[in-house]
């Protein structure tokens, strides 16, 4: 009983914004949100932790500029040492700012890529992964909003009802 | 309205003052004779100026010493029909004295007139691209833009004693050097006094007659029942974007590279427009958050701070990638006639040119990355102040090498022109300010914009 939701569907993303408040005002537990596209302020609204993966993308940052530096100078320097601009001086340092763009480079790449795949991992999402999404129309044009149930079915249909939703429906959870 | 407190007003003519007497005193010390300046240059010699210079040269000795054969090369080729080097030598050194005072107050004039430039331009932006979260901020625009007109005139009069010969800030002004220089000599059809100067009037002039035009129907707005200012605002704005950038790009060339005559950098142009750009972002967020601070602007919220914030941010390192990409360049092509420029300033420049770095690349990239610090006014205050005097020392370093070479100090006249022209900036800006209510109520954005949060 106690992994029973309600699903609230929506058609606008202002009515959801304003159903997400007033939900939590009455000290109910939104499970999930479906949206097609996101919706400014949601995660606010739904009293969501702060995002870490502008600390992810910095330190990802990091490492990508450290491998630039310590691949450009085995590729430059160590290896095969390159005259560069007619200033066949050898050094890493003499010759850093012909460096800088692969540095620059290298270091958004890291970030960006990792990051990405970062992101993906952290929302269990991989190649051939069954979609968890309830119902198809959230990835149209509907909003659907998934609300843990207490025996509060009542309650919270008529809740549910006055802050707009288009159709309530509880989903019968076949393998428990 | 605002009502310019007499606290700031004081503070204002304070630092007129004070920067006016640096400013003669500047004048009054600069040598008139070779005798002097040769004994002002060996006092000083001996003095404090000694150790840092040491310093400086053995830091860069191992780096520059390939290149520094052809820069000598190089310049000796300018000056090779003179037969007595050493008198030679004294007079340059006198007229890179006489131009120390006139190149502190030339860098402030300009400088600060740069400001407002670019805040011109943040506006006409923000006009054309009918921006939704700027419009409570245009009265704050408009007031630093009322420096436009006076700070033009002021590196205007300046440019035109130069061209009366008063000093040597642009040695292509003198008959005697273009005489001997070929390079110069064929440049005489775009770079002569009197084409120079109305190309100068020319360009403010369209400047402010945009600026008049546009605070004239920005005014009416507020009164008017239909967006017909608006849209008239809107159309001169983006005809003003297409003769700004043409007209600052060879406002650059004439009014900061023509002092190099002989080099030059083809995004010279964008270069300056970064640095105006960036300078004019920081002033109106300090000038936001000091008015926010004595309880006006109250609509302003710091969301609106958070995107200048970025903004900040982000044209800080457009600074950087242009000022990278012309230093870079030139570094690894290593043409001696345009390494010059950088040799310069590496060798006789090393702290302002990579302070200015610090202070403009990396300072605001660590301390404005993070989300929330764009948020707190504190913060904002803090990167805004060095960003500013970071690219007051970027015109600095584009300024002084050619004007007064290795003879350079941020002593009394170069502190003294920055506090006049810092005085005259805050005058005329908060006096700008009172003229008009701070809500440009009309706007048909400003619900968008007062609404506007992240």
């Amino acid at each position: 009983m106690s992994n029973q939701v309600i699903h609230a569907l929506y058609d606008d993303d202002d009515t959801l914004l304003a159903a997400v408040k007033e939900l939590r005002a009455n000290k109910h537990h939104i499970e999930e949100v479906y949206s097609p596209f996101p919706v400014h302020g949601l995660d606010k609204a739904l009293g969501l932790e702060e995002t870490r993966l502008a600390i992810m993308a910095f330190i990802y940052g990091c490492i990508g500029f450290s491998v630039a530096v310590a691949m450009i100078n085995f590729i430059m320097i160590a290896d095969w040492p390159q005259n560069i601009g007619g200033k066949p001086s050898f050094s890493f340092l003499e010759n850093m700012p012909a460096f800088v763009p692969v540095m620059f480079e290298m270091t958004v790449f890291f970030a960006a890529h990792l990051m990405v795949i970062t992101f993906y991992l952290r929302s269990r999402l991989w190649p051939f992964k069954q979609a968890e999404n309830p119902n198809p129309l959230t990835t149209d044009d509907k909003f659907l909003m998934e609300i843990s149930l207490h025996d509060n079915e009542k309650e919270l249909r008529t809740l549910l009802k006055k802050t707009g939703a288009i159709e309530i429906s509880i989903p019968q959870n076949t393998e428990e | 309205m605002y009502t310019f407190s007499h606290k700031l007003r004081n503070l204002a003519f304070t630092f007129m003052v004070i920067g006016f007497i640096g400013l003669v005193y500047g004048f009054l010390s600069a040598p008139s004779t070779v005798e002097e300046a040769k004994a002002m240059v060996a006092t000083e010699h001996y003095g404090e100026n000694h150790d840092t210079d040491a310093a400086t040269h053995h830091e860069d000795s191992s780096h520059a010493d390939q290149t520094h054969d052809n820069s000598h090369q190089s310049e000796g080729h300018s000056e090779s029909s003179e037969q007595v080097h050493d008198t030679s030598h004294d007079e340059h050194l006198l007229h890179q004295l006489q131009n120390k005072p006139w190149a502190a107050l030339y860098v402030a004039a300009f400088f600060f007139f740069m400001i407002s430039l670019g805040v011109l331009a943040f506006y006409a932006i923000n006009r054309a691209a009918q921006a939704g979260w700027s419009p409570v901020l245009f009265r704050v625009m408009e007031g630093i833009t009322g420096y436009l007109l006076p700070g033009g005139i002021i590196v205007i009069v300046i440019l035109a004693l130069s061209g009366l010969h008063f000093n040597h800030l642009f040695i292509w002004m003198d008959p005697e050097v273009v005489a001997h220089d070929k390079l110069i000599a064929g440049k005489t059809g775009f770079l002569n006094v009197p084409f120079f100067l109305a190309r100068a009037i020319f360009f403010l002039g369209g400047w402010t007659l945009y600026r008049y035009f546009s605070r004239k129907f920005s005014l009416a707005q507020d009164q008017a029942n239909d967006n017909s200012n608006h849209v008239k605002n809107f159309r001169i704005s983006a005809g003003f974007l297409v003769f700004y950038i043409v007209t600052e790009s060879i406002m650059s060339w004439d009014w900061i590279m023509s002092i190099d005559p002989h080099w030059f950098s083809t995004l010279f142009g964008w270069y300056v427009f970064a640095s105006m750009f960036v300078s004019g972002i920081t002033a109106i967020a300090l000038i936001s958050i000091y008015l926010k601070s004595k309880g006006y602007l109250e609509f302003v919220n710091d969301s609106h701070i958070h995107d200048l914030g970025k903004f900040m941010f982000g044209v800080s390192i457009f600074w950087t990638y242009l000022w990278f990409s012309q230093f870079m360049l030139i570094w690894y092509s290593n043409i001696p006639e345009e390494v010059t420029y950088f040799i310069t300033r590496i060798e006789d420049y090393n702290i302002t040119f990579f302070g200015m770095v610090a202070m403009n690349f990396l300072f605001p990239l660590l301390i404005l990355m993070n989300s929330d610090y764009k948020r707190t006014n504190y913060f904002i205050i803090m990167a805004g102040i060095v960003i500013l005097l970071g690219h007051y020392l970027d015109v600095f370093n584009m300024i002084m090498p050619s004007a007064v070479g290795d003879q350079w100090f941020i002593g009394i006249p170069e502190i003294g022109g920055f506090l006049f022209f810092l005085g005259l900036f805050l005058y005329i800006v908060f006096t700008e300010l009172t003229k008009a209510p701070l809500l440009a109520k009309g706007d048909p954005y400003m619900g968008e914009s007062e609404r506007f949060h992240y």
